[in-house]
């Protein structure tokens, strides 16, 4: 073959690559997270409206949502209304990450539009969101009774999101309906599912 | 009214930029010599709306134009005046309106200066500029519009992104970009020599000063990137390769591999068809980065603004303009035949690995930067290519490069003899050991393997650059901008490496829990946490920290840190402290309040951290100093003799 032509040659390749990179952009705003499938980073954080600090390990046993959010985020505001939504349905806890935020405006926002979340944890400088491998608000981590990380959403919540990629892989619901839960921890938390579940297939 | 000129000039400036690329390319091809004279005043004519839309948008700006969205969502009526006007490139519309306007400042820049070409080539330099700017210019209209309107207006805007707000990365963009769409120049010049089918000697000289100076630029750009990452982010690092900064360093290899390969061309008419091959990927490579960042393809820190529709629109873009000039490229670069041969150790052969290892460089940080998207698109599963990876990849070439360079520069032309110079480059390896050794013992700790190789590689290439004109110093023969640049250059690469050597060993790093009063070491010096008072600022409220430092009983700084709350859009910003010395710069940001009076600090001691930007702006004036030598401007000498005895030369205007 002509020399002249390997270079043309490996830009075609690249222009397929990057043109299947395009295509795929949509569904994945963002390369996965590399913590996908591993035990999720634990952390101590002071803890919003409590004076205690929050532990991640006491999520231990239940599969709960971590969202990443901050006042400062318009799209997480256009995501608030999903997110109490989720809560509303009372499948899983949501703990909440504020992440370099200010608490008094933390607290004001979610006096305003509503809280959803169980737990808020403060990442005021931002370390935590560090070991997550948060590229930026809002992010949402489903995590398992293991601890472990089972998905990743970048980008707000949304009706869709919420039924494919998470709903999909949560294990059935439990029998007993559960309450509601509101901005104080719930006295009957969510039961573990005794066998880990298998994520089932994304429809 | 303001933004809709502003919006129309956007307009007619496409139109000129279409004009301007017809009459450049056709004319010469159907033999219409009398289209060439459109091409000129196309580019004035361009250059002027360009210019108007720039400043409409900027006076948007400084008025505090809420109504005009992009002004809403990165403006702030409580912002400095200075950063009003960065904001222009704080987001993807304005960055965009800033390219455009660099690149018919670089195209006004050829037409002015290059009267002395043969008037059909120049026209199709023009031209093929012209083509760059048409589909930036359709892109920034169709996909991005800056002068869009908001209804109804905002009452304040949401501000500029708070890390944007700094003088350094005020500069950044624009230096970045100059660099980025200046080696459009060099694409276009090796555009036009396919498209005659005619690439000689003279084709070297003219294009290199353009490319050279493109490269400074790039070199300026990255070091104030790196040098506003150190201080802004605040935790103290200077490049994580991030696919963003990549998209950057890429085109900067490459732009660096063709400065030295144009050198073989110009001075032995050989490589004819590589130089061709790297001028195209230099500038694809430019094309890429922006791609890659504002595509949405690659997601990282720096993105902002991904947009599939946008990512689609450039990769129809790349296709046409890389895709066009690659397939100009196998068609033509057949043709081109040298037939000069050189002997091994030549300066030919020392250009030839330099090429061959700097490309391989440039390759590793491909292969990194695009193996996730690659593995994505194969189905392989996701894929994170971090500092494990480049680091030691990157170094593989790289560290015999230095090496090269060191010997290289005192190879002969043609001739396979490293000249008169053995003796001097023998004796110089010896002290660079001698200094390298001296260094590791000294040291208290963090000596790593490559240390002393890289301090003594660095010193070497320093004396050895330094060799020729401390020579002709003594000789008295006159030492040419050429030759004072070159050596300029090499003699900075080698501090950097220094440099980059005694940061990477002997850095002293420390995050402590401090409150007022208490006391810290790190390394051998000691960081007392005198105390906190609050701070108010033009658009954010926050604390500043006093810390000082001693070392031994003397106090050797003063620092200040500061954790600012910008209070438009709420977010939080550390301003590191740093006393920054020659010697060594001594670091302290302010992390979490830890309450009870406790907060988090990160103490940094870094050797020599500001001789890493000082020797990217030294490299970057040694290649300025290179592209003013006079040799570049002889023809234009020889023209000017021309007119004032009133001989008729092919002009820019034919």
């Amino acid at each position: 073959m002509n020399r002249s032509l390997v270079p043309i040659a490996a830009f075609a390749l690249l222009v397929v690559v990057l043109a299947i990179g395009i295509l795929r952009a949509p569904q994945k705003t963002v390369i996965q997270s590399v913590l996908l499938g591993k035990p999720a980073p634990e952390f101590v954080l002071p803890e919003l409206g409590r004076d205690s600090s929050f532990d991640s390990r006491s999520m231990r046993g239940r599969w709960f949502l971590f969202n990443v959010w901050g006042t400062w985020c318009a799209e997480c505001r256009a995501e608030h209304e999903m997110l109490l939504e989720i809560s509303r349905s009372g499948r899983l806890p949501l703990v909440g990450l504020n992440w370099k935020d200010e608490d008094g405006l933390a607290t004001q926002w979610l006096q305003d539009l509503g809280n959803p979340y169980d737990h808020v944890a403060l990442d005021r400088e931002g370390r935590v969101a560090i070991d997550w491998g948060v590229y930026g608000a809002p992010e949402t981590f489903l995590v398992d009774a293991d601890g472990k990380i089972v998905y990743k959403h970048v980008g707000p919540m949304t009706p869709e999101v919420w039924q494919r990629q998470f709903l999909a892989r949560l294990p059935p619901p439990v029998a007993r309906p559960l309450s509601a839960p509101s901005a104080e921890p719930s006295s009957s938390p969510p039961q573990a599912p005794v066998v880990a579940p298998s994520p089932a297939p994304v429809s | 009214m303001l933004p809709e000129i502003g919006h129309f000039a956007l307009i007619l400036a496409l139109l000129l930029a279409v004009a301007q690329a017809f009459f450049g390319i056709a004319g010469p091809a159907l033999g219409r010599d009398r289209w060439l004279a459109a091409v000129g005043p196309a580019v004035t004519a361009q250059f002027v709306m360009l210019t108007a839309a720039m400043g409409t948008l900027i006076a948007s700006f400084i008025t505090n134009d809420f109504s005009v969205a992009y002004v809403a969502q990165n403006s702030n009526s409580a912002l400095p005046v200075v950063y009003r006007i960065a904001a222009l490139w704080g987001a993807h519309e304005g960055s965009l309106v800033l390219w455009s306007w660099i690149l018919v400042c670089w195209t006004l820049a050829v037409a002015l200066l290059s009267r002395q070409l043969p008037a059909r080539f120049a026209a199709r330099v023009l031209g093929v500029l012209g083509l760059v700017s048409v589909g930036f210019l359709l892109f920034t209209l169709a996909t991005s519009n800056p002068f869009e309107r908001l209804f109804p207006a905002a009452l304040d805007g949401r501000d500029l992104n708070p890390l944007l707000q700094d003088p350094a990365l005020a500069a950044h963009p624009p230096m970045l970009y100059a660099g980025y769409v200046g080696f459009s120049v060099a694409f276009a010049f090796a555009c036009a020599a396919m498209l005659e089918g005619k690439l000689d000697q003279t084709w070297a000289r003219w294009t290199r000063p353009w490319t050279t100076v493109a490269w400074a630029f790039l070199s300026v750009g990255i070091a104030l990137g790196s040098w506003w990452a150190y201080y802004e982010l605040g935790w103290g690092g200077y490049w994580f390769w991030d696919p963003v900064e990549n998209a950057s360093f890429m085109p900067w290899l490459l732009g660096t591999a063709l400065i030295h390969s144009l050198a073989v061309t110009e001075k032995r008419g050989l490589f004819k068809s590589w130089t061709l091959l790297l001028a195209i990927l230099a500038f694809s490579l430019s094309l890429l980065g922006t791609f890659l960042v504002r595509s949405g393809v690659l997601v990282s820190v720096h993105s902002f603004a991904a947009d599939p529709t946008r990512g689609i629109f450039i990769l129809a873009f790349l296709v046409i303009m890389i895709g066009g000039a690659l397939t100009l490229y196998a068609w033509r670069a057949p043709l081109l035949k040298s037939n000069a041969g050189f002997e091994f150790t030549s300066r030919e052969s020392f250009l030839l690995f330099n090429n061959i290892l700097l490309v391989v460089a440039c390759a590793t940080v491909f292969a990194g930067t695009m193996a996730p998207l690659i593995s994505d698109a194969l189905g392989l599963g996701t894929l994170s290519v971090g500092t494990q990876y480049f680091n030691p990849t990157f170094l593989l070439p790289t560290l015999p490069l230095i090496a090269l360079a060191a010997v290289g520069i005192h190879a002969s032309w043609k001739k396979g003899r490293i000249s008169e110079r053995r003796g001097a480059l023998l004796t110089a390896l010896g002290f660079s050991v001698l200094f390298a050794v001296a260094v590791v013992a000294g040291a208290y700790e963090g000596t790593k393997v490559l240390t002393p190789v890289g301090l003594a590689l660095g010193a070497w290439l320093i004396i050895s650059a330094l060799i020729d004109p401390i020579d002709r110093l003594r000789r008295r023969i006159t030492i040419t901008p050429a030759i004072f640049g070159m050596a300029l250059a090499h003699a900075a690469l080698g501090l950097f490496v220094i440099s980059l050597t005694m940061v990477e060993s002997y850095t002293a790093e420390r995050d402590v829990a401090m409150a007022v009063g208490d006391s810290a070491k790190v390394g051998a010096f000691e960081y007392r946490f005198l105390g906190l008072q609050p701070l108010e600022g033009p658009n954010y409220e926050g604390v500043r920290g006093e810390i000082a430092v001693f070392q031994g009983d003397r106090q050797v700084g003063l620092l200040h840190p500061e954790k600012r709350q910008y209070w438009v859009q709420g977010s939080v910003m550390t301003e590191a402290g740093i006393d920054m010395k020659l010697s060594r710069d001594i670091f302290a940001a302010l992390g979490e309040d830890l309450g009870s009076g406790r907060w988090s600090v990160r103490a940094q001691v870094r050797p020599m951290i500001n001789y890493v930007w000082i020797a990217a702006f030294l490299m970057a004036l040694g290649g300025v100093i290179a592209a003013c030598d006079r040799r570049y401007r002889v023809t234009a000498a020889a023209r000017e003799t021309a007119l004032e005895t009133g001989a008729g030369l092919p002009g820019r205007a034919g």
